[in-house]
């Protein structure tokens, strides 16, 4: 499966996409980055004058690749070209180390920690264009076809 | 272990594993064999695996996906771990 299938199979669009490729696929993890549009929405609230990305942003993007695609890739053989998976995001944990600026690159990093009876749980990390931590944590969700 | 576990100290160990899961306090503490696991204790689907595999760390057995669709109470709980127990 290539990382324009796996979008095509996720069930965001625009405003609310946070994924633009992914790079390493694997039943063990996936490695995908977004680049933050200077226009999004968000910035115009967060902060006033000061535009940061939201930690919750921050967090959707990391669950929508960490987990979601990787979720996507380890259901490809059941998934068929029409049907969505289901999702739900079901716990997050996440610590913060750094601002991400808009139109900034990240690289989300995700390593599977359990996928059983449609739990999936990962590791994730998500990196600045220069290679440091900008936050890390652990997502789980429920993922079927 | 397995073999020499009462009733009683089964539901207690299953109460120690469920308990960072539940919503509903009340049923909690009133906890017994009739008790459901989504009905009365509330706990979510995701949840219920996390019971499911800390279940499997607890005893040292491995459930199926057949069992984890049974597993939905205390009752059926205790019911598989001493089957898969006996199995050993």
């Amino acid at each position: 499966m290539t990382s324009k299938q796996i979008i095509s199979l996720l069930p965001y669009q625009e405003p609310f996409l946070f994924v633009d490729e992914l790079t390493l696929m694997s039943s063990e993890g996936i490695t995908g980055h977004y680049t933050f549009k200077k226009e999004a929405y968000f910035y115009k609230g967060h902060f006033k004058d000061n535009p940061i990305t939201p930690g919750v942003i921050l967090t959707e993007c990391m669950a929508q690749i960490g987990l979601v695609c990787l979720g996507v890739y380890l259901l490809k053989d059941q998934l068929k070209e029409h049907n969505l998976p289901q999702i739900a995001l079901t716990s997050s944990q996440v610590d913060f180390f750094l601002p991400v600026l808009p139109g900034e690159k990240v690289t989300i990093v995700s390593e599977k920690e359990v996928f059983r009876f449609n739990k999936l749980k990962c590791k994730v990390k998500l990196l600045n264009s220069k290679g440091e931590l900008v936050c890390r944590g652990k997502i789980s969700g429920m993922v079927k076809v | 272990m397995g073999n020499t576990m009462t009733k009683e100290e089964l539901i207690a160990k299953l109460k120690i594993i469920v308990q960072p899961y539940i919503q509903d306090e009340d049923a909690f503490n009133n906890l017994s064999e009739h008790t459901d696991f989504i009905n009365d204790l509330k706990i979510n689907s995701a949840n219920l695996v996390d019971v499911v595999l800390d279940v499997e760390d607890e005893f040292d057995i491995r459930i199926e996906n057949d069992d984890m669709e049974k597993m939905i109470s205390v009752k059926a709980a205790m019911d598989i771990v001493i089957e898969k127990l006996a199995a050993k």
